[in-house]
């Protein structure tokens, strides 16, 4: 297996991209980071629904960790920040958390200059440092320093049984070589407390992953009622799933059967190394981007029904977990686990996936990457007002 | 001969069909010896790979999952008729 190489960063992790990323404080300038998108495809522009609207100290939390959380990000070289100027995440509150980025920072409001200007001016900015960080070059770098996502979604009875035990597989092997493996999702660990527990490191995260699913466990039932029972569905029934506890266990299995050492908040940064807990949400897009702020470089995400999604600053892996829907999507799963089925052993799958995934850090490109299959979403805890 | 069961973890006393299986089919996987499937197993649900008394804990991803309501042979069909959750029972 040959080796694989990051751009180091001033705080002394490694990206596995170099990308400029254009970001907006709040949503009322998505127009603009729209036409810097058009104007400079090469750069990572990143429109979103939030910035504003939300007053609760949860979702202040939330917002200001993945606005900073993106800027931070290992994956990216350089940053324009446009806000707008008068919303909750503007850009003097954000300045105080990103001022020791190490990176290229270039900031402005669209209230000082009006939507056009703007734009060129952030076209102008974008191309000007796409230039600049042109000049940093890769270095090898070793496996611990590498944060790897795992993430599933659009799961059928198959992904439990082939793509997760792949991805599980790649897990162990990742924290085998020193690396460090996060994933999320308390909505499909409920059930499974006394396995997870039993991994911890310790007394201290065995209580955080029994605090964090019995939480998810009432809030399923506080939002669906009588309902929660489906987190098992008579669909999960149908494929073979018998109990809620073999459900989450196909889920879990992704993280592979190495020691729990941390629980993070969501988008909190792990400062401790091998598999880490989220405690994030199910859904895809709010769980991707909890993972990427808290600092995995590269993300894994398995499918049955077939998802397209890929994340702004990470290259995320699609893994079919049966061959009709690698088929049906080609252009957009990087992996078929539904060869397991066809006769393939889970050891040559892995190997395969190692393989791919050294490439892909070393920047080749993953079909999400290539088709621009970006979604940037992020979890919130009330309505706006 | 194409593999028609997966186990997922060493410890599992519950194999995976990797495609619907009829009765009296033999058995096939990576890590497990041949054996005689007992009933109709649609694909993706669970065969077991011994006989397990009642009351026995059912063991996938190498993990309790479940446990066994009635005895239940070597090659049959493992699901809700003959096992039950250790929570959330319905």
């Amino acid at each position: 297996m040959t080796g694989i190489t990051g751009y180091p960063r001033k705080n002394g992790t490694f990206g596995i991209r170099n990308h400029v990323l254009v970001l907006p404080t709040v949503s009322c300038v998505n127009g603009v980071i729209q036409r810097i998108s058009r104007e400079v495809p090469e750069a990572v522009c990143v429109p979103h629904a939030y910035g504003c609207g939300r007053g609760g100290p949860r979702d202040l939390q939330i917002l200001f960790r993945m606005l900073s959380g993106m800027v931070h990000h290992p994956n990216v070289g350089a940053v324009v920040l446009i806000g707008l100027g008068c919303e909750v995440s503007n850009t003097k509150n954000l300045s105080a958390l990103i001022q020791n980025s190490g990176k290229p920072v270039e900031i402005f409001n669209v209230q000082e200059c009006g939507s056009l200007q703007s734009a060129q001016k952030g076209a102008e900015t974008a191309k000007w440092l796409l230039t600049e960080i042109k000049t940093q070059r890769r270095v090898p770098i070793s496996w611990d320093r590498l944060l790897v996502a795992m993430e599933c979604g659009g799961s059928d009875a198959m992904s439990g049984v082939t793509a997760n035990p792949a991805l599980g597989a790649v897990s162990d092997w990742v924290v085998e070589k020193g690396g460090s493996v996060i994933f999320g999702e308390n909505t499909e660990m409920i059930g499974t407390d006394h396995v997870l527990g039993r991994r911890a490191k310790n007394e201290h995260v065995a209580e955080r992953i029994a605090v964090m699913i019995h939480r998810a466990e009432n809030l399923a039932h506080d939002i669906m009622g009588d309902r929660a029972s489906l987190v098992i569905s008579p669909g999960n029934m149908d494929g073979g799933m018998s109990t809620i506890a073999e459900k989450s266990m196909g889920c879990i299995f992704k993280g592979g059967s190495t020691t729990i050492n941390q629980v993070v908040d969501y988008g909190e940064a792990p400062s401790e190394r091998g598999l880490i807990l989220q405690d994030g949400p199910g859904y895809d897009g709010d769980s991707m981007a909890g993972l990427a702020v808290s600092g995995a470089q590269l993300m894994f995400f398995s499918t049955g029904r077939g998802t397209p999604a890929g994340f702004p600053v990470l290259p995320v892996i699609k893994v079919a977990s049966n061959s009709r829907i690698y088929q049906a999507m080609r252009d957009d799963m990087d992996v078929n686990a539904g060869t397991l089925v066809e006769g393939k052993t889970l050891d040559d799958l892995r190997d395969e996936m190692i393989r791919l995934m050294t490439g892909v850090i070393n920047g080749e490109k993953t079909k999400a990457e290539r088709n621009g299959m970006d979604v940037f979403t992020c979890m919130t805890v009330h309505p706006p007002f | 001969m194409t593999a028609n069961i997966l186990l997922i973890h060493p410890r599992d006393n519950v194999a995976v069909a990797l495609r619907d299986l009829a009765p009296g089919e033999e058995a096939t996987g990576s890590g497990v010896t041949g054996f005689k499937i007992r009933n109709q197993i649609p694909v993706s649900h669970k065969v077991a790979l011994r006989d397990l008394a009642a009351g026995e804990e059912i063991i996938k991803y190498g993990e309790v999952v479940a446990v066994t309501t009635q005895p239940i042979q070597k090659g049959e069909w493992v699901h809700t008729h003959n096992l039950e959750s250790k929570r959330w029972r319905k």
